[in-house]
């Protein structure tokens, strides 16, 4: 008992001591890190923690920023809501950082923003997201449903895509499924798809007996229309679905599925040769060609050591977020917030897929689409992409009440979420 | 006619010089830019009528065509290329797959598939005929009629007479149309269902109308049997899935009294082993033996449980005796370091471990219902591990001393019984047992550091709903709870089934603490 009792004394002692080995000197600019390290969203988000420090560490080797070093200040919020605003608090009020990098799921950053607001700090969201938001604290770098669901549902409506006909809406139960089905069922509605031919379908999070839905996605499908899946799915509770599908029997060129939040790091965990054909809207992935996709790529294999690990869509969205903050720091001359804030409008970033990414004064990107076909390799093969960049829209005009809804941060708005300009020309 | 002919032309094509250089052109064309140029090529390719087409078009839509540097294009059948046109051998080290998107795909297969309505192989006919029935497409009529003309397997025939029947829903003429419908009046297809569907929303006809709609009412009739029966099996499926994840803690819990939160972490540490045997396998013995590592992979999770299980017995467990308070939490720090050594160790991201290929797929069973092959293993396994633990327990002189220690600690040491081996011997056995339950829970789900939190609340349900200290009630609470999950599961939701199925669980615990089977006894309530 007396071993245990001081094992634990010693890990309260390290607690306590962590903070302070990131005391530095006073010529560093630091930036938080408040990505979950622990718990179940550890698999996805500590690969972005990497991709910041990897930035972190580029750019320390270029000189650094303003002609001082950067320092990566990193907390694990540990997949807890709540830790997430203690987390933010102390890297804001404590460390003093000039910006921060984080959250992944849209309840992390629900549960931080009240604590951004009220600091007035800057946060980098690096994820795709239902919409339905702009706060003046934080630069949303993921694609909103208008860069992502709308146009892979356009796909799968066209002729290549197969001209579906019937939809099966299937998600993981929070916010960002439920918000996205909520635009997607308005939109499907507008093109004249009947409310018969829509079936959605909700699960718990890590949702693992998925033998009772695949059968019911295939009673949907055998009506002799077209039929699709549009798959909001969140997590782990994927492999289980796919692994269902292969089972059941349901080929791609059957019920093809699109899915929304698997990327190539998430099929890293499944064995892809069934899933060929299943499809997966992002802006970005691994296997397209472009000097600097391939740059990125060998600079990621090389930082982690690791010459198999995959790349995806949220850490290209850290990398441009990361990019355009450090162009807006060299710009405004500081990382005051206010001046930095006002630099980063109109800043861009060239895309790693082609094309560049823009910052909107609705605090949200302009950036290509990418429909993407699973491969054998659990690699994406694109079949589809916007000639274009799309401007996320932080309201969707799918949804009334948001429909009147106008986010901008520049005069004469100067709002996240209003029906009117808050001043009058 | 002309299909007839071309299906002759078809057998003759491989001999035939005078096609080559069409087929040649086609096949080149696949090669093409744009996916709309490939359908084009691949739709000229099925009208020419030649055999080899199939098995381009088969190669095409599994992915297995690449193009060579010099424009030839090869198949690629297990590792070996061979020339498209020729058949000739070739080398592939410096070809390119040809990509393909759904829309092609499927082009690709249903052409193969009506060409491959002809093949000497009936098992191909059978499903050439089936992809028909699930896409009915006007253009195959024709050649379903011809391919039926010949055909002689009675089951072919039924499948193509399906395929036929309800291409002719369409047909013009009210008799064919009734004569359609009266040919699947016996179907228990969904595909034909729908279709009957959709032909009761346009058909204008009141006699063929009141055919479909009976018709209909039968199917409907066979469709909801089968659906009970897929409700059934799929409800055992869960059941046998929290039963595996339930048996070791009936041991640890039911039977040694101890609340241990770190049984999860046992099962996700048998996933673990499977995952580290299976990449054993990958890199020191020959692919063909791939298959083999999940029956290697059972006996080694039990082994490396089993031994941490002991050791956390002597280590810690064992001066926790009667306290379940400090038990529950010390099991609980135990289950967290387990969990961060793994993510140490393998990563956080999810481990792929591969359904061996005898695990993967279904047979088609009549309605649609597909019974897949690794729930039908997992509910075997299960019954089987469950079988060897009552046995063990029921007749081995170590289930003896188990049971007296359990039962009455200072008689059984009077008697001479090492109780302290005992424990020590039973905490293994529960850890082991839910390693090799993880070993098959990797099989459908995922293996990551956190797999043991999914199954531990689902373990402590099924052990105090069975009874405390009952194998038997295990059984029972596990089937009945995964069947009520289930049954609850296609009206309410996955949500709400699993928040209605631990509601009655408590109403249920209110009623009877002891659970199902409630083990009568002085010890109980010690």
């Amino acid at each position: 008992m007396t071993s245990l009792r001081a094992f634990g004394a010693g890990l309260l002692a390290a607690a306590f001591l962590l903070p302070f080995t990131a005391n530095a000197a006073e010529d560093t600019i630091k930036i938080g890190v408040l990505h979950s390290l622990s718990g179940t969203m550890a698999i996805s988000e500590t690969t972005l923690k990497d991709t910041v420090l990897m930035m972190v560490d580029d750019i320390n080797k270029k000189g650094g920023l303003l002609g001082k070093k950067v320092e990566a200040v990193v907390v694990d919020p540990a997949s807890n809501w709540p830790l997430f605003a203690e987390k933010a608090r102390e890297l804001l009020e404590k460390d003093k950082v000039a910006a921060v990098f984080g959250c992944w799921t849209s309840v992390s950053r629900k549960s931080v923003l009240p604590v951004f607001e009220q600091l007035d700090g800057l946060l980098f969201y690096p994820v795709q997201y239902e919409g339905e938001e702009s706060s003046r604290n934080v630069f949303y770098t993921g694609a909103a449903p208008n860069q992502q669901a709308i146009p892979a549902v356009d796909y799968l409506m066209s002729k290549d895509g197969g001209e579906v006909k019937r939809w099966v809406l299937a998600g993981t139960d929070y916010v960002y499924p439920r918000t996205t089905n909520k635009i997607l069922e308005a939109y499907l509605k507008s093109k004249g798809v009947k409310p018969e031919d829509i079936m959605i379908n909700y699960t718990p999070f890590g949702h693992s007996d998925w033998q009772t839905i695949v059968a019911d996605i295939k009673k949907f499908g055998s009506a002799g229309k077209k039929t699709a899946v549009v798959s909001t799915i969140n997590g782990d509770a994927n492999v289980p679905f796919y692994k269902e599908l292969a089972n059941q029997g349901i080929k791609a060129d059957q019920i093809p599925v699109v899915a929304f939040s698997v990327g190539e790091e998430e099929l890293a965990g499944i064995d892809t040769k069934n899933l060929v054909g299943h499809l997966a809207a992002w802006n970005y992935f691994e296997s397209v060609k472009a000097p600097e996709n391939d740059a990125f790529i060998k600079q990621w294999q090389t930082f982690t050591k690791n010459p198999k690990r995959v790349t995806n869509d949220p850490m290209e969205a850290t990398y441009i977020g990361f990019k355009m903050w450090t162009q807006a720091v060299q710009q405004a001359g500081t990382t005051d917030v206010d001046a930095v804030r006002q630099a980063m409008y109109g800043q861009k970033v060239k895309n790693l897929t082609g094309g560049v990414a823009v910052m909107n004064t609705n605090h949200h990107l302009s950036k290509p689409v990418l429909i993407g076909e699973i491969q054998a390799n659990g690699q994406f093969q694109t079949v589809w992409r916007t000639k274009d960049v799309i401007r996320a829209d932080a309201w969707s005009p799918y949804i009334p009440e948001s429909a009147k809804l106008k986010a901008d941060w520049t005069y004469p708005w100067v709002c996240g979420n209003c029906a009117e300009p808050k001043f009058k020309m | 006619m002309k299909i007839f002919k071309l299906a002759l032309l078809a057998l003759l094509a491989v001999a035939s010089p005078a096609f080559a250089d069409d087929f040649a052109d086609a096949v080149r064309g696949l090669n093409a830019d744009g996916y709309s140029d490939k359908i084009a090529a691949a739709e000229a390719l099925a009208t020419l009528g030649d055999g080899r087409a199939a098995l381009v078009l088969d190669a095409l839509a599994d992915g297995r065509l690449y193009a060579a540097p010099d424009g030839a294009l090869l198949i690629e059948q297990a590792g070996a290329f061979t020339d498209a046109v020729t058949r000739a051998a070739a080398s592939g080290a410096e070809a390119t797959a040809i990509t393909v998107n759904n829309r092609l795909r499927g082009v690709a297969r249903g052409a193969a598939g009506r060409l491959a309505l002809f093949s000497p192989d009936p098992s191909l006919r059978k499903r050439a005929a089936e992809a028909v029935l699930a896409q009915p497409n006007p253009e195959s009529a024709e050649t379903i009629r011809t391919a039926l003309a010949r055909e002689a397997d009675a089951e072919v025939r039924q499948v193509m007479t399906l395929a036929l029947a309800t291409l002719d829903l369409a047909a013009a003429e009210p008799e064919r149309r009734k004569a359609a419908i009266v040919a699947l009046k016996g179907s228990s297809n969904p595909q034909v269902r729908g279709q009957l569907q959709r032909l009761l929303e346009i058909e204008a006809e009141p006699q063929v109308k009141a055919a479909a709609e009976k018709a209909l009412a039968d199917i409907n009739v066979r469709l909801t049997l089968v659906d009970m029966g897929a409700n059934i099996f799929q409800g055992l499926s869960l059941g046998s899935v929290l039963l595996l994840a339930a048996i070791g803690l009936a041991v640890t819990f039911g039977v040694m009294g101890v609340i241990n939160m770190a049984h999860g972490e046992m099962i996700m540490l048998g996933s673990y082993t499977a995952f580290v045997v299976q990449e054993g396998f990958r890199a020191f013995l020959p692919p063909d033996y791939i298959g083999l590592y999940l029956p290697v992979a059972v006996p080694v999770a039990f082994v490396v449980t089993f031994a941490i299980g002991v050791v956390l017995e002597r280590t810690v467990i064992r001066f926790l005796y009667g306290r379940p308070l400090e038990t529950m939490l010390a099991t609980w720090g135990i289950s967290l370091m387990l969990q961060q050594a793994v993510r140490s160790i393998f990563g956080a991201s999810n481990r792929e471990v591969a359904n061996p290929a005898w695990m993967t797929g279904g047979i088609d069973l009549a309605g649609g219902f597909t019974l897949t092959y690794n729930r039908v293993v997992i509910i075997g396994f299960c019954l089987a591990v469950l079988g060897a633990l009552a046995a063990l327990l029921r007749w081995s002189s170590f289930g003896l001393h188990m049971r007296a220690v359990t039962q009455n600690r200072p008689m059984a040491a009077a008697m001479g019984i090492p109780t302290d081996r005992i424990d020590a011997a039973t905490f293994g056995l529960g850890s082991g047992i839910a390693g090799m339950a993880g070993v098959a829970l990797s099989q459908i789900g995922n293996v990551s550091p956190n797999l043991g939190q999914t199954y531990i609340v689902d373990s402590f349900m099924v052990v105090v709903f069975g009874g405390v200290g009952s194998l038997w009630g295990t059984l029972v609470g596990a089937l009945s709870l995964g069947l009520v999950n289930k049954v609850l599961e296609p009206y309410a939701g996955a949500m709400l089934g699993k928040i209605l199925v631990l509601v009655v669980v408590i109403l249920f615990i209110q009623k009877r603490p002891r659970g199902l089977f409630a083990l009568k006894g002085r010890s109980v309530d010690s």
